[in-house]
């Protein structure tokens, strides 16, 4: 160092121009801050666009679809008429079941009247149909069921809360104003007042919607009850399958490509095909999951066997490459020390380079489990974009039975065309977010937890 | 060495179910998204009032669903595929081909398609020949025939709103597209007198000029719609002089903020496409396979069940929807009932 100092050429005081204090700055200098300070304002910048992009999205879902969590439900005395379920008179459950759930409108829309009369509620212009489309669909079925379970319901008065329609709960969510209720060929200013005044005395109740989460799909007529049991349930066996099928296949091939198999050209092939495979648009997957699955091997429709099976395919390429960079970052002085002591292959990989890459391989798995949880293109083909109203049973028989998935049932809702499925739909975002958001935290917390570092 | 047996039982586990779901229980239905609101409220009422399990409805378009129905019989294929036309000729030489032999065709109401256009925005009365004037590709003036040079309504037609041109039409993909193109546009050519002067100008080739009046503008004044109408609202509410083509329980669904046009002064509603008094309806099918009856567990009862007067009747739940009636159910529902089958090709 210094010896080189030594021969470099001193300036020779008052000969070629005089050294300038490292204080004074040049142009030149000047110019470089400037492009180093513009730098650092491209990256604030690009930072800024990114943060207020996700700032708008979580914020537009966030409005949109947080009244999906409330739903509105009248506490109103019904009396079961026994004239409507039961007309032959006897209370055979058997006789009753033919009285379709159409007929238990009637009950509902009397009763509702019977209720104004007698609270003297004074609403103008109110005819049979704003009284007869003020509840749910949903309400007519459960109290279907309700008294084809428990035939001593008839001719009692009941005093459940009853689900009311889309409309009337749109009312206390901002959907639905007086103006656009005298437009709206499905609702009236009539039944707007009467909803109001209905709330005004404590008959309508705003609660948590419960029903959202664990509530099955329904018809585009009854958006008030649509809810995410179904495809709740369905993500999570595909995610079972996936994580059961993909770790497991995707660790074995990473540890052989990794620690056992010879460098030659074959192995070159897979491991370029392995990358390629990572990058194939999903859709492909369900092309091949629908000849193979369905078409050859029998499997039924709709089933989330079959979208587990294409789901692992798809995360398969992801599993490897996580976990082989994960083997890889683990030093060769652990290799080289349990060799060295004489443990052999197997036993160094499975019991020194296995447990240290365990974090990077967990991280990496979860990655492609959250990744696959927001897939729907691969579902398409293999019937899982459905209607499904029953719930799967449990596995292994369950995995068989038709389901839907959480991402499907955000776009199953928002071609509806009813406009209360808009807010259904953001709020099954919120909740597949939250989802997302849960897996990739216990990522982080795997990491943060086991990773160690050299 | 426990992974190798996690891999290998659930091997074993796939291998084993995938005999044991040979018997499927639920009626499974797939096509048309036009009929997908209709069939999800059948399966929802029928889950509800029947003792059999609630049928699955997939959706992806009638030419999707009809294509998986002639994939075959058995029990990993649909037994119901919804269709907003009718099944072709050579989707039925295919669902031969495949064994697919025993098919029921089943119309079980109307659907009729509309122009929609903002609440705030002007009243449209329109007629065939003013959409064929504002929207065909190539127009006829003084006997020549021009690229379509109208850039307002009020161009078109005095009596229109002094609006500019913006219409969004449903993708080649829709079936709604075939229908717009045959009552509307090819009514509207030849009420303008087109047909004439444009099957002269392709030297007397009448396929040719017939096609000509189907072809819509492409300077980006007939917008192709490819997704649903729920994208077709969206583009009007930020593009308030739009104009959208839907179908008629969106439109019912969705009248806070659309304000729908006339067509040859008639207001669509399910009573005057009921009497034929509008004229761009279109009927609505579903097909069933009859070799699946007795197989799959209320397969039958699902037909019925659709075209029964509770549901598809007047003032059923399906025509609260925005169904148009079939006036001829009754004939529907004996046919369904004695399972009466297409003639094959």
């Amino acid at each position: 160092m210094t010896d080189a100092t030594s021969n470099l050429p001193r300036p020779v005081p008052g000969a070629g121009p005089q050294p300038k204090s490292l204080l004074t700055v040049d142009a030149r200098t000047r110019r470089r801050n400037a492009a180093e300070k513009r730098f650092r304002a491209y990256g604030i910048l690009a930072i800024a666009a990114a943060m207020l992009a996700l700032a708008f999205l979580l914020f537009t879902i966030l409005r949109d679809g947080s009244s999906a969590f409330f739903q509105t439900y009248a506490r109103i005395p019904m009396t079961i008429e026994a004239s409507v379920v039961d007309p032959k008179g006897n209370r055979d459950p058997a006789e009753m079941a033919k009285t379709l759930t159409t007929s238990y409108n009637r009950i509902l829309q009397d009763s509702l009247a019977d209720f104004i009369k007698t609270n003297g509620i004074a609403v103008e212009g109110l005819d049979d149909d704003d009284l007869a489309g003020f509840f749910s669909g949903q309400a007519r079925a459960d109290m279907r069921w309700a008294v084809l379970a428990d035939p001593s319901l008839v001719g009692q008065v009941i005093d459940v809360p009853v689900l009311t329609s889309s409309r009337v709960d749109g009312m206390f969510k901002g959907r639905v104003t007086r103006e656009s209720a005298a437009l709206d060929g499905k609702t009236s200013v009539a039944q707007f007042d009467l909803a109001m005044a209905l709330a005004d005395s404590g008959h309508l109740k705003t609660r948590f919607n419960w029903d959202f989460i664990t509530g099955t799909d329904s018809s585009d007529t009854r958006p008030e009850s649509a809810g995410l049991g179904v495809a709740i349930i369905g993500s999570a066996y595909m995610m079972l399958i996936v994580l059961v099928l993909a770790l497991p296949i995707g660790v074995a091939t990473s540890i052989y490509l990794e620690e056992f198999a010879p460098k030659n050209r074959l192995t070159d092939i897979i491991e370029v095909n392995i990358s390629n495979l990572a990058a194939v648009p999903s859709i492909v997957f369900g092309i091949l999951g629908l000849a193979a699955f369905i078409n050859v091997v029998g499997l039924p429709r709709s089933a989330p066997v079959v979208g587990g099976l294409v789901l692992t395919l798809m995360t398969l390429p992801t599993i490897i490459i996580a976990t082989r960079a994960a083997l890889r970052a683990v030093p060769p002085s652990i290799r080289d020390a349990a060799l060295g002591v004489g443990a052999s292959r197997m036993q160094t990989v499975f019991h020194h380079v296995l447990p240290l890459a365990m974090p990077g391989i967990l991280t990496g798995t979860i990655i492609g489990l959250a990744q696959a949880l927001g897939e729907t293109a691969p579902l398409m083909l293999i019937g899982m974009v459905a209607f499904v109203t029953t719930y799967p049973s449990a596995p292994p028989q369950g995995l068989f039975d038709p389901a839907s998935a959480l991402p499907v049932q955000v776009f199953n809702w928002t071609q509806r065309a009813d406009p209360a499925f808009f807010e259904r739909a953001s709020g099954a975002i919120i909740v597949l977010l939250a989802f997302m958001l849960a897996m990739n935290l216990l990522a982080i917390f795997l990491r943060r937890r086991f990773e160690r570092r050299w | 060495m426990s992974m190798m047996k996690m891999t290998a039982s659930a091997f074993a586990m796939v291998a084993v179910s995938a005999t044991a779901a040979a018997a499927r229980e639920n009626v499974q239905v797939a096509g048309s998204s036009t009929v997908l609101p209709y069939a999800t409220i059948v399966a929802e009422a029928f889950a509800e009032n029947m003792d059999f399990p609630a049928p699955v409805v997939e959706s992806g378009g009638s030419s999707a669903g009809l294509k998986q129905f002639c994939e075959g019989v058995g029990q990993n294929t649909v037994d119901v595929a919804n269709s907003s036309r009718p099944i072709r000729e050579a989707e039925l030489a295919t669902c031969k081909e495949n064994g697919v032999a025993n098919i029921m065709e089943v119309r079980f109401g109307y659907d009729g398609i509309v122009f929609a256009s903002d609440i705030n925005g002007g009243d449209f009365a329109l007629t065939p020949k003013d959409v064929f004037t504002a929207l065909a590709k190539q127009v006829v003036v003084d006997g020549q025939v021009v690229a379509n040079p109208a850039t307002r309504w009020s161009e078109v037609n005095p009596a229109l709103p002094d609006q500019e041109i913006m219409v969004f039409v449903p993708g080649t993909k829709h079936g709604t597209r075939e229908v717009f193109e045959e009552k509307v546009m090819t009514v509207g050519c030849e009420e303008a007198g087109a047909l004439a002067a444009l099957t002269a100008a392709s030297g007397g080739d009448e396929d040719k000029a017939e096609a000509a009046c189907m072809t819509l503008r492409t300077d980006g004044r007939s917008v192709d719609i490819d997704g649903d109408y729920t994208e077709t609202l969206a583009r009007i509410d930020s593009n308030k002089a739009g104009i959208g083509v839907f179908g008629l329980s969106f439109y019912e669904n969705n009248t806070d903020k659309l304000k729908v046009a006339t067509i040859n002064g008639v207001t669509p509603s399910t009573e005057t496409i009921a009497k034929g008094e509008y004229p761009v309806s279109r009927p609505l099918f579903f097909y069933v396979k009859k070799d699946h009856i007795g197989t799959i567990p209320g397969l039958q009862e699902y037909a019925d069940f659709f075209v029964s007067d509770a549901m598809a009747g007047p003032g059923g739940p399906l025509a609260n929807y925005g169904l148009v009636p079939d006036p001829e159910l009754a004939a529907v529902q004996a046919a369904v009932a004695e399972g009466a089958t297409v003639t094959m090709p």
